[in-house]
Order: C-alpha cells, then structure tokens, then sequence
C-alpha cells in the first residue's frame, strides 16, 4: 500500500516535470515558421537581401561581433560569423567553397567530391546521424533536406540550420547562393558568383541561334528510362535553349513531380534530335549502349550520332558549375549545326 | 471462360475444355499485348503485320521502317517476356503449394525473392559499370543461394517436415532483405535504380532477355508438368505417399529444385514481380478443383496472360510514362483474387 502511494506521487512528479518542459518549447517552436516565412520572402530577390543585410550591419556597429551579424534567414539565427560549417548537401559545398567561405567549412558529407580540397567525411546525408554531427561542434550547418526532423534537432542543440532544397528555377538557385553569403559573411563573394554565372549563361545562349523548327531532346536519367520534364530544374536549363522536351506528355499533370519513367517505344516513337545521357558510370550508359537497345538505331539522335554524355554530379546539383552544364549543351549544339550545315 | 460452380466432385483429370478456354485468354492477351501501347501503331496494322510475318509476306502492312521496329525489336519481346515469366511464377507458386500442401506458399517462399534482391543491389551498388548483363546473373546466383541455404539450414535442424523448411526459408529470407536494405542504404546514389529493380521491369533488349530465360522456363515446366501426378498423390500426406512406394522428399526435393531455378531465372531479368505465383493457382484452384493434374498446366498459361495484361496496363495507362509492373499485379491481382473468391461458393480452405 504505502509503496503504491509513493509510485503514484513518483509517477505524478515527473509528470509535472514533462508538462513543464513541453509547453515552453512548444511556444519556442511556434514563432519560428513564422519567421522564416517572413524572411523567405524577403530571400526571393537576392538583391533586396543585400540591401536588407547591410542595413543591419550599419545598426550593429560598437559590437564585438563580426560585420553584418547577427543575422536571421529562413528562421536560422546566426549570431557571429560562422567559423565551423558543416554541409550535407554537395550542392551547398560547392557553393561555399566558390563564394569564398572554403576556410569556414569544418566537415562535409560523403557525396560531397567537389571541390577536391572540401573535408570529405564519411557522415550520410541521406541517413544523418546527429551525434556525428554535433561531434565536428559546427556553428552552422547546411542540408538539402530534412530526414527524421534533423533540422529541430539541431536547433534544440543550439546549432542553427539552413535548408536549401532542390530548387526548380534558376533564380531560385541564385538566391541559395546569395543567402549563403549572407549567413557565412560573403556578401560580395557570393554577389560575384552570381554575377558571373549570370553573364556567362546569357552569353552562352545567345551564341546559339534556335531554328525555326525546335529540337526535340530526351533526358536520359539513367537507363530504366527515367527522364525529366521541363518543370524540372534541369529542364528548365535546357528550356533556356529553346529545346523541346519529349518526357513532357509523360507528365503533364506533375504526378511524376516531373520524373517519370518512359516507355522505350514512345522514346523510339518521339525521335529526339539529341539524346543527353546521365548514369555512364553507374549504367554504363555510352553511345555504343544506346545504339544497341532495340529499335534505337531508327531515332535521328542516334542515327546523327548526337548522343551527349552528363556527368551525374554536375547535372544534379544546382551550384556554380552550373554554367559548365550550359556550356555543355551549348557546344553540343552548335556541333550539331555545325554538323548538319 | 464460365466461373459456374457445381456441387459434384470434380474430375482429376485436366478438362480440354478448361486448357483451350485459357489458352484462348492467353491469346486474346497476346493479341492485345500487341496491338495497345504508347506508340500509337495502327491496330490493324499490327495484326496485318503479324499475319503476314507468320506467313512470310514482307509488307504486309502500312508501317514503317520505325514502326516495325518498335513492334518487332520492343513491343513484341516484351510480350513473350511477359507471358514467359507470368507463366513461370504461376507454375512455380503452384508447385511450391503442392510441394508444402501449404495454401499460401509462393514462389517466394524460400527466399528467392531476398536473395535475388541482394545479389542486384550488390552489383548496382558496388560494380560501376555493370550494365545490364551482371545484374541478371547476379540476381540469379543470389537466389539460388538463398533458397540452397534455407534447404541446408533446413535440414540441418532436422526432421521431414515441410515446417522447418518454411521456417528456415522466413529466417534465410529475413536476414538477406536486412543485408540487401543495409547496401542500399549506405549507397544512397544507386537507391533509384535498386527501387526500381525490386518493383520489377519487364524492359528487355529485343529479344536477348527471351532466349536468356527461354531454356530454363522450357525445362523447368517440363520437369514441373510431369510432376503432377505425384503433386496430388503428395497432397494426401507424406506417410501415405511413402507407404504407396513414392519418396516423398525426393520428389519435393525435385519439385523445390526446379521450382525454384525457373523462378530465379524469372526474376532475374523481371525484378520481383509480387502476386502472379499466389493469385493465379489459387483463382485457377477455385475455379477447376485443386487437383494438381488440372492446376499445374492451367496456373502457366493462364499465369502467362494475367502477366502481359498487367504489363499492356503498366505500359499503357500513364502513358507515356510508365507503371512499375508489380504495383500493377498487386491492384489487379487482389481484386480480381476477391472476385473469384466470392463466386465459388466451394472454397472452404
């Protein structure tokens, strides 16, 4: 009886104990989204981010803190210049080490291969384990998604997260760039980048002429037939071209989200003019490959011979060698011009 | 094909009745396969181009050189693929039921399945540049070796009985799904290709994945069919079977063997296909009479028709995208196993 009476009171105790804990994160948690929501939309232009920071910067003067912070983006409160970065997400890598925050970076994930000077580790983005995380102590951290609610772990550490997910414009894309120069201190190097992506994309494109008649295209994912449609990021480069994408049909309503898996027939049937091929290392995919797959020999890609190799991490990331993909498709079009003329 | 039921027991023997009314499916399935799919070819072109091919008429048709090609060297081998490996599972599922007396048996019952899956996702994961040509053979080595350790895992408990077999199959099957998820998720950047693997595929190179399964689909079904006696001489007991001079391990041992290379070879170059090797005996079983004589024959032809179909369905109804081919067998396949089930008012398990 009376050991009953002391489990209750037991029992009772650290049910006041959770009760009190729970409400004040709760609340904790509550203003965040709207904070980020707040701020996304300021992130949208990455000019009027700038404009934004430097103001803040100017307000925050006789402090001991590094110029431009403390600064708050997509809910994340970065208190000081960021000194211990950690990326999980290859595409932020690249960025950070083009915009000049290269020596903030203490760890990237195991997909990271770019640049070759980046710290590769073996921790997995696609199943991150937080202890691995907070044992490089990081003051920043960067993913490109959000698996098991990693994010608010972090942020219970006290460790802030920005999330840039796969964008699906390239305006999109440049405005990650920006806001990674604004959270790391690279204001200027991150303006640069784009800068120069923009001039030299506009340049690209301008070289090549469209004909009348657009070039149809297949982008070959990897050699199940899966493809992607022009609602894609990476169609959305080729759209820059004028190209015309025959994947399109096989998704018109997006319940693919833009990757569906193509009938071999219907891609023997469309008759692309050129072929851009992912997964040559993993597939094997090669012109010789693609020749050979039954009834291939009868689309005029093949027939021309305009079958274009990708490198994967290229075509999948959205980050600075981005400009290398445009060139890419550039060069192999106008080879193809050349070609027919 | 009538689904009405009689009271009166049924006749053991296979009814020349029930074979040409399936083989009538299959070809009506053939036929379809065929004429539908995403290239919109000319239906009656493609019956006129195949008549006059079977009759050796070039020309026959009005289509062209393309066309022809996506009738000939894709449409028109993933068909027989299909029918092959539909008919294969199916047969397999039904020996394997004989073989355990055991209703819900599949041809996955022994691990094939998990062993086939780790033996592609090892290549996919691990050897770049593999291509298409090792991922059969591994898949194909895989489950074979699954199914060889089960049965000596098996065994080694002791005992005849079909029990520990099964058991020993769970625990082999259990243990090589954990190893085949384990690879796949420490290589993140194959996982697409290995999803797509396990949903199953019927792609082929024209006709090379055909004449790769062919032999072993012929001599496995050769073996199988001439089982079919002693699978229901079987399904009385194993006692009784071997007071009648028959051993009962041997021809299980038998069965089991071939049952399980011809579904490896299946799955091999068709990823695993889920439903074909339970649904079709059992809606066969439920429609004719569980006699094996009838069952084995009945369960590849029709077993070869449900699977074009639900191909023609994995190719066609999001066209031009596709379907993975086993989510398709599963939706139809459950349904249609819940018809047949409320239509035979003899089924009592």
């Amino acid at each position: 009886m009376r050991r009953s009476l002391l489990l209750l009171v037991l029992t009772g105790l650290i049910a006041t104990a959770c009760a009190g804990d729970g409400p004040s994160d709760t609340a904790s948690d509550a203003t965040a989204p709207e904070t980020s929501a707040a701020v996304t939309s300021t992130v949208a232009e990455a000019t009027s981010i700038m404009a934004a920071v430097t103001s803040t910067a100017a307000a925050t003067t006789a402090t001991a803190v590094a110029e431009g912070f403390p600064v708050t983006v997509a809910g994340a409160e970065i208190s000081d210049r960021p000194r211990a970065i950690l990326s999980m997400s290859s595409t932020s890598t690249e960025i950070l080490f083009a915009i000049g925050a290269g020596d903030q970076v203490v760890a990237v994930d195991s997909l990271s291969n770019y640049p070759p000077d980046a710290p590769i580790t073996d921790l997995s983005a696609f199943e991150p384990n937080i202890e691995a995380i907070v044992a490089f102590e990081p003051d920043l951290v960067v993913l490109f998604s959000d698996p098991g609610d990693l994010a608010d772990g972090l942020n219970g550490l006290g460790i802030p997260v920005i999330t840039h997910i796969a964008p699906t414009t390239i305006e999109d894309a440049y405005a990650q760039i920006a806001e990674l120069g604004v959270v790391t201190g690279n204001i200027d190097g991150a303006g640069a980048v784009v800068a120069e992506m923009r001039t030299t994309i506009k340049d690209l494109v301008s070289q090549y002429s469209a004909p009348r008649a657009p070039l149809t295209y297949y982008h070959e994912v990897d050699n199940t037939l899966y493809s992607a449609t022009s609602q894609t990021f990476i169609g959305s480069i080729y759209g820059l071209f004028g190209l015309e994408n025959i994947a399109d049909r096989a998704d018109a309503d997006g319940t693919n989200f833009g990757f569906p898996q193509l009938s071999e027939e219907y891609i023997v049937e469309a008759d692309p003019d050129i072929i851009f091929y992912g997964c040559a290392v993993w597939c094997g995919t090669n012109a010789e490959t693609l020749a050979e797959r039954p009834g291939w020999d009868q689309i005029t890609a093949v027939s021309n011979g305009a079958m274009v190799e990708l490198d994967d991490d290229i075509v999948s990331r959205w980050g600075p060698r981005l400009v290398e993909f445009v060139s890419l498709i550039e060069g192999s079009l106008a080879q193809l011009q050349n070609a027919a003329a | 094909m009538s689904t009405s039921v009689t009271p009166t027991p049924r006749p053991a023997r296979l009814r020349w009745g029930w074979l040409a009314a399936s083989l009538g499916v299959l070809g009506a399935a053939v036929l379809l396969g065929s004429t539908l799919g995403p290239a919109g070819l000319s239906p009656v072109q493609v019956v006129r181009e195949m008549i006059g091919s079977a009759l050796f008429i070039d020309h026959a048709s009005s289509l062209d050189e393309t066309q022809r090609a996506i009738l000939w060297e894709i449409r028109v081998p993933r068909v027989v693929l299909g029918g092959l490996v539909g008919g294969m599972l199916a047969l397999a599922g039904a020996s394997y039921q004989g073989v355990f007396r055991n209703p819900l048996a599949d041809p996955y019952l022994l691990g094939v399945a998990a062993g086939a899956g780790l033996g592609a996702t090892l290549v996919i994961a691990y050897v770049p540049r593999a291509g298409s040509n090792l991922i059969p053979i591994a898949a194909f080595v895989g489950a074979v070796s699954a199914v060889a350790i089960a049965y000596l895992v098996g065994r080694s408990v002791g005992g005849r009985s079909t029990m520990t077999l099964i058991l020993a199959g769970i625990a082999v099957a259990a243990f090589f799904t954990a190893a085949q998820t384990y690879v796949q998720q420490r290589n993140g950047d194959t996982i697409r290709q290995v999803y797509s693997w396990i949903l199953g595929r019927l792609s082929t190179s024209g006709w090379s994945e055909v004449l790769t399964l062919l032999p072993y689909v012929l001599i496995c079904s050769v073996v199988l069919l001439l089982h079919r006696r002693l699978l229901d001489v079987m399904s009385v007991g194993d006692h009784e079977t071997d007071s009648l001079g028959i051993s009962s391990s041997r021809v299980r041992g038998v069965v089991v063997i071939f049952a399980t290379l011809g579904t490896a070879a299946a799955v091999a170059v068709s990823g695993l296909i889920a439903f074909v090797g339970i649904v079709v005996p059992h809606a066969i079983r439920l429609v004719v009479g569980s006699s094996y004589r009838s069952l084995i024959p009945l369960s590849m032809v029709v077993g070869a028709a449900f699977l074009i179909l639900a191909d023609l369905a994995a190719r066609t109804v999001a066209s031009p995208a596709e379907l993975p081919i086993g989510v398709i067998t599963a939706f139809l396949g459950a349904p249609f196993f819940a018809v047949v089930l409320r239509t035979s008012r003899q089924y009592v398990g």
